[in-house]
């Protein structure tokens, strides 16, 4: 067992229980916290894929805005004032069966594949460049990222007038 | 070298993970950190392929930044959306919101 | 390298040796991490003593008062007097808060503050870790003090300490903006996030190319700290006095700890990207990088230790009036006009890194600044025109009620 093997195993174990305490949290606020820590362990992952970037702006993006827009929305929807009522027994019992169905599937699904055993060559040392270069590039992805940051406009003043007072 | 195999079960059972979430919550802000988790959860993924099986093209890269941003931008305009049902009715509570127009 | 060059990877190489004697390659390695990573954080908090007692000195001086000179000589160990106070004090928890958030918040806080120092380049070898990504993840790991912020107002169980802390939360995320943007310039410059790539590629400091790009880094620096004119909303003398209300004692100073560790690290953060880092001359031959960037960290802390003396503090709305209509149309200007100018010297034959490239720059930005301040006092001016009471006109006043009023006073004065 390798030390990035052993890391790997932590991390994901605290990205998993993150996860978990985030749907069964009866306190909101908690709910969120648990959140941010599924959130740090996935850009944790990231970096030990060597995605130096992605990791980062997971951690600015998501924990860095995401998470403070939903920890207002907890607060100013008054979430915190004590436990949540969870759903009757029946539609639990459903919701719990079918997540386990799901989960049989994909993980029978994963491990019939036969995957490409080779070691994965390494990744270029300027693939940030690259990405920033593809990001523009006429042939590659400038059209998705111009539509892109159209769409956070309509997003950020969409928001804020649906949000808005009214009075 | 941690084998491809183990990335892709901890990104399904995130994913399952937020699958029961969405469907047994009945906050709405809790569906929506749930729906957050199921997209890290693809990201993870996307991220797990582009480095095995393809490092030196960019685009999983890519799809993956791309997916950041559309996730952020629905965040924000499904956390608009429910302060403004809360403003008008009171309640973020799932069962309650169950009229077309109102 | 000799001791005096480069005296910690002496020392690292040292222990190296000394602890391979006895452990495996795997346990040598995690030792010196463990053992960086605990130097780091210790360098960290003695910065913050030392910074506590530059920041008391001198804005007593600039108050015309001496400042702390009791506890040793000239109050140097003032800061250890501090410490041992707020290790004195009662820990006071109130009533219904929710103990583990509210006794994780302080620690988030510092934790968050001292993790920057991972990636600041003390010398040409001296980084915690060289990543490719170095300025990108200095920028991300501000958002994580955010989130202690929003702890520590939640737990409180107070309504003013959530008030606080969501206003305190605004004005740090909108800051974020400015403060990226103009980053994003000077990466543009040096083609890397790497900061020991960005500190190789200033021969000509970036503050002599760059000085709109330094000067909006510095103040969004100083509005992310809260600290002033800027802390309207966390100040002592507010009566909301924020998100940390509710703390006593060692709490509290682990709050104030982050915040002036986090200082420290803006403070860097300049010295690194706009200073020059670590390069200056040699002294009586010796190449000593770590204390020229020493020297240039401290000096920016000192101007900012002046501009918490000197300017009062801003008000909420035009604090974020001055974010919003000010600095991110400028950021957004300034790296426009930055990539034209670095393009067109380049295009008319001048090499980046040169005095030349570096006038025209200055050039540009100069222009850009003069304009941009231009055109807020013409919208000052204006404002103030528009506020000016108009003149009322003329009117006749004397009429018959007028004279008979004044005539009888006169007449029964007799």
């Amino acid at each position: 067992m390798t030390t990035l093997q052993v890391m790997f195993i932590l991390l994901g174990s605290i990205t998993l229980a993150g996860g978990l305490y985030t749907v069964t949290a009866r306190n909101l606020f908690h709910g969120a916290l648990g959140l941010i820590v599924a959130l740090a362990g996935v850009a944790a992952l990231y970096a030990l894929l060597e995605a130096s970037f992605l990791a980062a702006a997971q951690v600015a993006i998501y924990i860095g805005a995401i998470a403070i827009m939903i920890i207002f929305a907890v607060m100013l929807t008054r979430g915190v004032m004590g436990a949540y009522p969870v759903k009757d027994l029946w539609s639990l019992a459903v919701s719990s069966i079918g997540t386990v169905l799901l989960l049989a599937v994909l993980l029978v699904t994963l491990f019939r594949f036969n995957w490409p055993q080779t070691t994965p060559a390494a990744v270029p040392a300027d693939s940030i460049a690259q990405l920033g270069k593809a990001l523009v590039d006429p042939n590659l992805y400038v059209l998705p990222f111009e539509v892109a940051s159209v769409l956070l406009v309509a997003a950020l003043i969409g928001s804020a007038y649906i949000a808005r007072d009214k009075k | 070298m941690v084998p491809l195999t183990w990335y892709l079960v901890v990104a399904a059972v995130l994913f399952c993970i937020g699958v029961f979430g969405a469907l047994a919550r009945r906050n709405a802000v809790a569906v929506l950190m749930s729906i957050e988790l199921m997209l890290n959860a693809v990201n993870i993924n996307l991220v797990a392929f582009w480095r095995y099986l393809e490092p030196d093209k960019i685009v999983g890269q890519a799809f993956a930044a791309f997916v950041f941003i559309v996730a952020a931008a629905g965040t924000a305009v499904g956390l608009a959306l429910i302060i403004s049902v809360y403003r008008s009715r009171d309640t973020v509570d799932m069962e309650n919101v169950d009229l077309m127009k109102w | 390298m000799n001791v005096v060059n480069d005296p910690f990877t002496w020392a690292g190489n040292v222990i190296a040796q000394w602890l391979g004697g006895f452990l495996p390659p795997v346990g040598v390695d995690v030792t010196m991490m463990v053992l960086r990573a605990g130097v780091l954080g210790v360098f960290a908090l003695v910065m913050f003593m030392v910074m506590t007692w530059i920041e008391r000195k001198g804005v007593a001086r600039i108050q015309d008062r001496i400042g702390p000179n009791r506890a040793g000589p000239f109050g140097l160990l003032q800061p250890i007097a501090d410490g041992v106070k707020a290790l004195t004090k009662e820990d006071i928890t109130p009533d219904h808060v929710d103990r583990v958030v509210f006794n994780a918040a302080p620690i988030l806080s510092s934790v968050a503050a001292m993790i920057v120092f991972a990636a600041i380049p003390f010398g040409p070898g001296l980084i915690g870790a060289d990543m490719n990504i170095g300025i990108f993840y200095i920028l991300a790991v501000g958002g994580l003090g955010i989130i202690a912020i929003l702890m520590a107002g939640w737990s409180s169980n107070n309504k003013y300490a959530l008030l606080g802390a969501f206003r305190v939360v605004a004005q740090l995320v909108s800051y974020e903006i400015p403060h990226v943007l103009s980053i994003v310039a000077v990466v543009m410059l040096a083609g890397s996030m790497s900061m020991i790539t960005i500190v190789e590629k200033q021969p000509v400091w970036f503050l002599f190319v760059l000085p709109v790009s330094a000067l909006i880094v510095l103040f969004s620096g100083m509005a992310e700290i809260g600290r002033s004119p800027f802390d309207l909303l966390d100040a002592e003398s507010e009566i909301i006095a924020g998100h940390h209300i509710e703390y006593s004692g060692m709490k509290f100073a682990l709050f104030f700890l982050g915040e002036y560790v986090h200082a420290f690290a803006v403070s860097c953060i300049v010295a690194a990207l706009f200073l020059g880092g670590w390069r200056g001359p040699n002294i009586f031959g010796l190449t000593v990088p770590y204390l020229w960037f020493f020297i240039k960290a401290i000096l920016v802390f000192n101007v900012m230790v002046w501009a918490r003396g000197t300017l009062p503090r801003l008000r909420i709305d035009h604090l974020m009036a001055f974010n919003w209509k000010f600095l991110v149309p400028l950021s957004l200007v300034n790296l426009i006009v930055v990539a034209v100018a670095d393009r067109l010297a380049q295009a008319g034959g001048l090499a980046a890194g040169t005095w030349p490239w570096a006038l025209v720059m200055l050039v540009f930005n100069l222009a850009m600044l003069v304009v941009a301040l231009a055109l807020v006092g013409w919208a000052g001016q204006r404002a103030r025109r528009a506020a000016e009471p108009r003149e009322m006109p003329e009117v006749e006043t004397h009429d018959e009620a007028h004279d008979a009023e004044h005539a009888p006073i006169a007449a029964g004065a007799h």
